[in-house]
């Protein structure tokens, strides 16, 4: 079965949702879509560090985008102006990422499928990994799930309650640098922020607790990957982006029922 | 007092808090024992907010310590809380964060705070004065030993007010909590307390409302001739208006916080 291209970019699609669901729920409760991007975006000079040194391009994304949710994170805590700073270093890593891969040779023609995704042309391995790293997503954010949701709602009663709000955070960060090196393969290093906060805020006008919106987000980001991937194969269009616009889709239409309600 | 133990549940002993350089708290000691009120009470940038935050270890001690009674139990109620409109979340759901409550325990506190019926609407829907009391019903899930409150009534109109502090000690009688709270509002918080500390960067004076609103200390801080920053609080000094003379100078005793409160700004409308 998993022979077949399709079913693999399929799996891909609905092992990625797994993580994105939950982790884009808190990216908009939190309002860091930026946090999201810069990390990201990141990511593309780790292509360029994991193709120049011959490491898995997992690991390269890993570690870079790793290293830039830690940066933001550790400037956010020390009170810069995160609109600005998260502009300069989102646009800033991308850059540099596309001036370093430029330098590798051969790179430069795969250059769309690392900012848009390449999820056609998903392998066993790559699927693994989606899994692999979906799980341990999901899994970390299940298991600090009070804790995270608290610390959400307000530092200072999780404070209180004997939580420590700088730890939530780590496990956000963290959660979110391997979200980024897993979905890169899927829908690339500009549209990752997309798969993360478009199904969440589908999710929001349908949704009355925290959970109901997390699990929401996860079948909405999975049927988009599955609408995005039809929608391809239909008419030809580019995989990544067309599961981006099946999400936004979605969105229209959420926006258009809560309205009504 | 319900409680037989004078041990206090929660204490700071020469309490020093630094932003940066400046010193918002300096060599504050105090102590909260079972079954008592206690209001802080102090102007805008006196530290209050800051000592309740140094209390429950939010801020760090740059000198001094914060002691607790070991295994307290503590409820806090925050001077607000903005949930951001992205986040749905029922008020039964919040009610069990962090700790998973039952549905039983969940509607019986909140129709201690009085409000039974809000259960299943949504957190953003909720008025100042509904939400401040969904705050108190999770502060009581835990049985606490103390409630912290910081300015709990910030933003609720007076007979919402009078309501919240009368709640308060409906609660008090009934389950022997200690409270302590902070406050910039004078009136009804003096008839709630057992005890007030006024608070100006380290602790002007302390003892029971009666002690305390004659103290000159006080005066000098919220009373006599300190129209300028404190104009705000003279509503509720009807009583000393009568003897106000331009030359009366509270801070004639020589107390140093005057320039803390007595910003040239606040003199325009004096």
């Amino acid at each position: 079965m998993l022979d077949d291209f399709l079913i693999r970019a399929a799996l891909a699609g609905v092992g990625l949702s797994l993580a994105t669901g939950p982790l884009g729920s808190f990216v908009v409760w939190r309002r860091m879509a930026y946090f999201g991007d810069a990390t990201a975006h990141a990511a593309i000079l780790g292509v360029a560090l994991a193709l120049a040194t011959d490491l898995p391009l997992g690991l390269g994304t890993l570690a870079v985008a790793l290293a830039m949710a830690a940066t933001v994170a550790g400037l956010a805590a020390r009170g810069w102006a995160m609109d600005t700073t998260l502009g300069v270093l989102a646009h800033s890593a991308l850059a540099l990422g596309l001036v370093a891969i430029s330098f590798v040779p051969g790179a430069r023609t795969d250059l769309s499928a690392y900012l848009f995704g390449d999820i056609l042309s998903v392998t066993r391995a790559d699927l693994g990994f989606i899994w692999g790293g979906g799980a341990l997503v999901t899994g970390l954010l299940v298991w600090r799930w009070q804790a995270l949701l608290t610390t959400t709602l307000s530092e200072d009663l999780a404070h209180a309650s004997g939580l420590k709000p700088d730890r939530e955070r780590l496990i956000l960060t963290l959660a979110l640098a391997v979200t980024v090196a897993v979905a890169i393969k899927v829908v690339g290093a500009l549209l990752i922020a997309a798969l993360l906060i478009i199904p969440a805020a589908a999710a929001r006008g349908l949704s009355r607790n925290p959970e109901g919106m997390a699990v929401l987000a996860v079948l909405i980001g999975a049927g988009s990957s599955l609408a995005g991937l039809a929608l391809s194969m239909w008419q030809d269009t580019p995989a990544g982006p067309s599961i981006i616009v099946a999400a936004a889709a979605v969105f229209a239409v959420s926006a258009g029922v809560a309205r009504r309600r | 007092m319900t409680a037989l133990r004078t041990e206090p549940l929660i204490a700071a002993e020469h309490l020093c808090v630094r932003y940066g350089a400046s010193e918002v708290l300096h060599d504050v000691s105090l102590a909260v024992r079972p079954g008592e009120i206690v209001t802080i009470l102090g102007p805008n940038g006196s530290g209050k907010s800051t000592l309740l935050r140094a209390l429950l270890g939010i801020v760090a001690a740059h000198a001094g310590r914060v002691m607790r009674a070991p295994g307290l139990r503590l409820g806090y109620v925050p001077q607000r809380l903005a949930i951001d409109p992205s986040l749905p979340i029922t008020v039964r759901r919040f009610l069990s964060l962090p700790v998973r409550v039952p549905h039983a325990a969940a509607l019986s506190a909140l129709t201690r705070a009085g409000l039974p019926e809000v259960a299943d609407r949504q957190m953003t829907a909720l008025s100042g004065g509904q939400l401040q009391r969904v705050l108190l019903a999770r502060a009581l899930l835990c049985d606490p030993q103390l409630l912290i409150l910081d300015e709990p009534t910030q933003g609720l109109d007076q007979p919402g007010e009078a309501a919240f502090y009368r709640l308060i000690e409906e609660v008090r009688q009934a389950t022997g909590v200690a409270v302590l709270m902070v406050s910039h509002d004078l009136h009804v918080v003096m008839a709630a307390s057992d005890r007030v500390i006024c608070l100006n960067g380290h602790i002007c004076c302390e003892g029971t409302p009666q002690v305390v609103s004659t103290a000159p200390e006080y005066r000098a801080l919220f009373g006599l001739g300190t129209q300028g920053a404190l104009a705000l609080y003279q509503h509720v000094h009807d009583h000393t208006h009568g003897d106000h003379s331009p030359g009366a100078d509270g801070h004639a005793h020589g107390h140093s916080h005057a320039p803390r409160t007595a910003q040239p700004a606040d003199h325009s409308d004096a």
